[in-house]
């Protein structure tokens, strides 16, 4: 177990470190720090010794080990737009993303699963038939087409939710949370819908297609001729290992939300991590740019460092435990 | 003389399909009796699992029972209601599939799956299930098996694996066990230790056995009478030492004349030319009659019924008077 973390860690300082190349290029060479950093009337020469300070003039390769160096310690050195502290701007704006997410996630996974479930095991029912056609759309339907659909029937017409931002907030250390005011928790529903649904989609289709698999294997078969009840076949046998390979998939799903919360951040005019890196874009706030990129990469990283765990702790084949190994 | 243990009737087994009805087996009569080995053979596709299938319920959809009977000892069991099927599987009737690697589920110790299906059947305590399937682990001669019925399945060979779910089909004590190809996914060097665990357990139990083989040194060595099946349909039936010895349907004489010595597959050697037909292409009249050696006029329009020729002794073909 130790052996395979060990190594699993060493791939995703790797991945880390090939983000890190690219982030680094992004920052060093997109447009030129200096000019984006000074006004157009400081001198020449001004701008020579400021370059200089900058370790501007060092070798690349230094350069580089300096940026991975500050980036170790969470330096991303300061925001060309709002003359802030990168690290300092993604910290303030990551509860919101990340409490999209995690309601994104839920509402994913917990309507995926159970529609995924069912659907599989009533193939007949009419309801299955309803639930796959309508995710066929779901899947096909852009984000922030979905989106504004919900906010013209949900805002607009019926006025149950807000449109758009975050509601009241309230600040618990360094965290700022929408969760523990009426206003917070309903501004949330409709951008935690909106993202959730290509997630859900995909992961009730993958959860379907990975039970009826399983429900045709012979040790499913197996336990039938054995007698034991539907109960303990579909929901003891065949759920869990149906959830073998959709863990994988799933968590990277996980992932995708974080950064695919970008779009649904900007329709709901969301104050997150995702909008935030819109408006740099737009901008050339450039040391915001390589910061969201390595912050995406460490999501990803991590998210898959978890999965392999989690894959490792259901999956018995995977662990080689000593002695008894035929 | 005793009753039967188990007594199939006429089965027929139908698929319905876009292009007609298929039908899988037709109008199969054999009795089992208590304690007895009974074998079948037949080339693949004779119909020989799906007859096991359909004696446990569990015939895939839209394949169903369309005539015939089956009953298990007093009970009529080819029409019960799901639920009370469900109670007979594994309860009275057990199943062995051929491949021991992927009847096993691999993600639970096989402690677990050995007393959820006692737990299932018998009102036993957890701590009484284990006892009775450490025991059962013993019987069916897995060394240490107090200890080794913690592992999970991917921790024992193939030959381990199947003792294992010999153990499973026989934890509530059924009356007869169905052993689908028990061997042939077995290395050649375990597969006579596995049957020979198979018999004991189940004579010591008093269980009887309805063995699916290729393998007619096995069936030679271990059932006592043998069932010879053919494009879904019963050939010949009789005791093992008279149907070798003296094969009457022309078939079974094919086979005979091939047995192979033990352990060697039984398609490989079969000597008769031609194969057997595909289930919509049943030939008029008897179903081997394009390779049949010794066919006339009658066997090309009529379909002669596996009917007793001799005392005990069954067979279905044109050369033979129905003794009466
Ligand atoms: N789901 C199914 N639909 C249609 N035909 C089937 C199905 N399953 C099996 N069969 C047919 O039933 C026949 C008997 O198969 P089977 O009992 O498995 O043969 P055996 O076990 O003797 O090799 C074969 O011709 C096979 O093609
Ligand atoms: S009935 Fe005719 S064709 Fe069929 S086995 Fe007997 S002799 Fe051959
Ligand atoms: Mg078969």
């Amino acid at each position: 177990m130790l052996a395979f973390i060990i190594r699993r860690l060493a791939q995703s300082v790797l991945v880390m470190l090939f983000v890190a190349l690219i982030a680094f290029v992004v920052f060093r060479y997109v447009g030129d720090p200096i000019a984006s950093m000074v006004g157009v009337e400081t001198r020449l020469e001004d701008q020579a010794i400021m370059r200089d300070r900058l370790g501007l003039n060092d070798p690349v390769i230094w350069q580089f080990l300096r940026f991975i160096g500050n980036a170790m310690q969470g330096e991303f050195g300061i925001s060309y737009r709002l003359q802030q502290p990168v690290t300092e701007l993604i910290l303030s704006r990551l509860p919101a993303t990340l409490e999209l997410a995690f309601a994104s996630a839920t509402i994913a996974m917990v309507f995926g699963l159970t529609l995924g479930v069912f659907t599989a095991l009533k193939p007949k029912s009419f309801l299955t038939g309803f639930v796959m056609a309508v995710s066929l759309i779901g899947v096909s339907l852009p984000t922030f087409l979905i989106g504004i659909g919900l906010i013209y029937i949900f805002a607009v017409e019926l006025g149950w939710f807000p449109s758009f931002g975050r509601g009241e907030t309230v600040q618990i250390g360094a965290w700022r949370t929408g969760l523990l005011t009426e206003s917070g928790l309903r501004s949330l529903v409709l951008p935690a819908i909106t993202l959730s649904l290509f997630q859900l989609t995909l992961i009730m289709r993958l959860v379907r297609a990975e039970m009826l698999e399983v429900l045709r294997t012979e040790y499913i078969r197996f336990a039938r001729a054995r007698g034991l009840s539907q109960r303990a076949i579909h929901f003891g046998h065949a759920l869990k290992n149906t959830l073998v390979p959709v863990i994988t998939i799933t968590g990277l799903q996980l992932g995708s939300v974080i950064a695919f919360a970008i779009v649904t951040e900007t329709v709901f005019q969301w104050p997150g991590v995702g909008s935030l890196f819109i408006v740099s874009v737009q901008v050339v706030d450039v040391p915001v740019m390589a910061a969201y990129l390595m912050f995406i990469a460490l999501v990803f990283v991590l998210i898959n460092l978890i999965v392999d765990i989690l894959y490792y702790v259901v999956d018995p084949r995977l662990r080689v435990d000593a002695g008894s190994g035929k | 003389m005793s009753k039967p243990v188990l007594s199939v009737r006429g089965l027929t087994v139908e698929f319905p399909t876009r292009r007609g009805l298929l039908t899988a087996v037709e109008d199969i009569t054999f009795d089992i009796m208590p304690g007895e080995v009974l074998g079948v053979v037949g080339e693949s596709g004779a119909g020989k699992s799906m007859t096991g299938a359909a004696i446990i319920g569990l015939i895939d959809p839209p394949g169903r029972i369309a005539r015939g009977e089956i009953w298990l000892g007093e009970k009529r069991i080819d029409n019960l209601a799901p639920d009370e099927m469900r109670k007979i599987r594994g309860r009275r009737i057990g199943m062995i599939f051929q491949d021991p690697l992927t009847s096993l589920n691999p993600l639970y110790r096989i402690s677990r799956q050995l007393i959820e299906t006692i737990r299932t059947h018998l009102p036993l305590s957890e701590s009484d299930a284990r006892k009775r399937a450490v025991k059962l682990l013993d019987d069916v001669g897995i060394p240490d098996a107090a200890r080794r019925i913690d592992d999970y399945p991917h921790q024992f060979s193939g030959g381990m694996r199947q003792r294992v779910v010999i153990a499973l089909a026989l934890c509530a004590d059924p009356e007869v066990v169905i052993a689908d190809e028990p061997t042939t996914a077995l290395d050649v060097s375990v597969q006579a230790q596995i049957i020979d665990v198979m018999k004991e357990i189940c004579a010591e139990r008093g269980a009887a056995i309805m063995l699916v083989t290729h393998d007619m040194g096995v069936i030679a060595e271990t059932a006592d009478r043998v069932a010879v099946m053919y494009a879904g349909r019963l050939a010949e039936l009789g005791p093992v030492a008279s149907v070798i010895k003296d094969a009457k349907h022309p078939y079974s004489q094919g086979l005979m004349g091939a047995i192979p010595k033990l352990g060697e597959n039984l398609d490989r050697l079969v000597h008769i030319p031609g194969s057997m037909p595909r289930l919509n292409a049943i030939p008029q009249g008897c179903a081997f009659n394009p390779r049949c050696p010794k066919v006339f006029d009658k066997c090309r329009i009529h379909r002669p019924a596996a009917s007793e020729i001799e005392p005990g002794r069954r067979a279905a073909c044109w050369l033979y008077p129905e003794v009466t």
